[in-house]
């Protein structure tokens, strides 16, 4: 692994309030950016990652020396193409890639934060990154976008800034997280909490991290971004490296030689508390609650053009979810368009190569532009 | 663009709303849009359409009118436009009912079960009929609840929803359909054009 050093950041200053009342200040945000901002800064389109992503989009990330989470979606003459736009991602704060988070030293004792950082939640997120509107000098960015978490903070963000987007494309995501999905959250925060090492959100090093706990975390996730069509296809009940079955719990079928890969790879470049606590943001996230029972309400004073994207054979954030926003923003007398694009790949076919997924994109963001 | 929709778009009166159910490729939400200054709204099944409307710029929903009109609150739009599709719905009752829900007047265009070419073929070789509005087989077409251009006024005084307009349309050439010409007109006629109110 690469040092985190170069990594870019701005210290935001003007002091945060957080959801759980807490007041942040002078923290770091790591940002990074591709494209060039055009000289009416009319072309910026702010991107947000998901639970596992960070601020490198597309091209190599540096840390990890892999491509970006978003490589097929965002590059020159691509859905989100940098020759014309300038697309900025920052890593969220409670994230473990440069900005403010649990694996952040505090400067008091010398030592990690850990558990001690305050719990954070979607709305705190997008408020923190909203200060790259005023680094950048921008005054109103051309879209927000982003899917899963990343989709969250996208309607968010234009319920909080109303008038600061010209469009908004979130994908496969949802105003509310379901009961399952709050499940399948805890189910990895307790496979981390249940590794001896987390001891507690104390551990300082990596040699006594919580890997065990992360990586069967992961592994539990990553199931929930397949379909069992993908399963199938991919994996179907061919053994690893091996003709018959060997009576053992080594791991006989490829599906699970992939997710023990899957799960140590990811423990890399990924820290545990960082886990909790971007799952819990994601648990927390109500945008209905927030508006008192009335979505409609989150968009009301919003002139933001919208375009929803969801996923046939996504079972974590199915198009029934999706939809609910579609409602929403047609009772509010809102700009929407709608498309469930077809597709084997689960949820995660917002990270793939999909054409139809990347045209639609790409046909909204230039008739808009 | 084809004369039904000029005729549709003439019935639209400038700078108001308008819900474009099926609205296909946008055809015609584009010219409402771009010479009307018509705020549009697309509805439209097809994912390959709803692509091609987006990349026009039009806000479309993919969705089917049977069940996603209920998502739009009642009179949210000054029109709904519904062109040639009313045959091809389970409950077209309920879809004319939500149209005139959602908004305060609907265009509803049909293509004629009525006109003779259709009956004759009916009457004269006993298969069921193949023209140019009606171009399926039996046993593929999309239509479930054929009707002719008289079964449709009748059910509009039937269920009291006001006709304001009621255009015949023939080889590019429109006429008004009332009581006196009816049955003329139901004969004479490939598609009916209804401007209609509760």
């Amino acid at each position: 692994m690469n040092s985190k050093e170069n990594i870019k950041k701005i210290i935001i200053k003007k002091p945060l309030t957080l959801d759980c009342g807490k007041t942040i200040s002078n923290y770091p945000l790591a940002y990074e950016t591709y494209g060039k901002l055009n000289e009416k800064k009319d072309n910026a389109i702010l991107a947000f990652h998901a639970l596992s992503g960070d601020q490198f989009v597309s091209g190599t990330n540096p840390i990890t020396n892999k491509n970006g989470w978003w490589s097929y979606a965002v590059g020159p003459n691509k859905a989100i193409d940098t020759n014309k736009f300038f697309v900025i991602c920052a890593n969220v704060i409670g994230g473990c890639m440069g900005s403010y988070g649990p694996s952040s030293i505090d400067p008091t004792t010398g030592k990690t934060i850990g558990t001690n950082f305050p719990v954070i939640t979607i709305n705190d997120m997008v408020n923190a990154q909203y200060n790259l509107l005023d680094f950048f000098k921008i005054d109103k960015l051309f879209s927000v976008t982003g899917g899963s978490m990343g989709g969250m903070q996208v309607l968010q963000f234009v319920a909080n800034y109303p008038n600061k987007t010209k469009t908004a494309i979130p994908i496969a995501c949802t105003a509310s997280h379901s009961a399952q999905n709050i499940a399948l959250n805890e189910l990895g925060r307790q496979a981390i909490m249940a590794d001896q090492n987390w001891n507690k959100g104390n551990y300082f090093n990596t040699s006594s991290s919580p890997d065990k706990g992360l990586a069967v975390a992961r592994m539990a996730a990553h199931i929930t971004y397949l379909s069992k069509k993908s399963l199938e296809d991919k994996f179907g009940r061919k053994l690893q490296e091996r003709d018959d079955l060997k009576f053992s719990f080594d791991a006989d079928f490829q599906i699970e030689s992939y997710l023990r890969h899957q799960g140590n790879a990811f423990v890399d470049r990924f820290d545990a508390n960082t886990y909790l606590y971007i799952t819990r943001a994601m648990d927390y996230f109500d945008l209905i609650k927030q508006y008192n029972g009335n979505l409609s309400n989150a968009f009301k004073n919003s002139k933001t053009k919208f375009f929803i994207i969801s996923f046939t054979s996504d079972w974590l954030y199915p198009t029934s979810e999706n939809k609910e926003i579609v409602i929403a923003l047609n009772a509010s007398g809102a700009d929407v368009g709608f498309i469930e694009i077809t597709s084997d790949k689960g949820h995660d076919s917002f990270l793939l190569d999909i054409p139809d997924f990347l045209k639609s994109v790409k046909k909204f963001l230039e008739a808009n532009y | 663009m084809k004369k039904e929709f000029k005729i549709i778009a003439q019935l639209i009166e400038n700078n108001t709303r308008v819900l474009d159910v099926g609205c296909g490729d946008g055809t015609l939400m584009k010219h409402l849009k771009d010479n009307k200054n018509i705020d549009t709204r697309g509805l439209e099944i097809s994912k390959n359409n709803v692509q091609t409307c987006i990349g026009k710029g039009l806000a479309v929903i993919e969705g089917n009118a049977e069940k996603d009109l209920q998502q739009f609150p009642n009179l949210s739009f000054d029109y709904a436009v519904l062109s040639q599709t009313l045959q091809a719905f389970y409950n077209p009752e309920k879809v004319i009912n939500d149209l005139l829900r959602v908004a305060n007047k609907a265009i509803v265009t049909i293509p004629n079960f009525g006109y003779w070419k259709v009956r004759l073929q009916l009457l004269f070789k006993g298969t069921m009929p193949i023209t140019k509005n009606l171009p399926d087989e039996w046993y593929n077409t999309p239509n479930l609840h054929m009707c002719t251009l008289k079964d449709f006024f009748n059910f509009c005084s039937k269920k009291n929803i006001k006709l304001n307009k009621s255009i015949a349309l023939h080889e590019q050439k429109t006429s008004n359909i009332n009581k006196i010409n009816l049955n003329l007109k139901n004969l004479s006629s490939e598609l009916g054009i209804f401007l209609i109110e509760k």
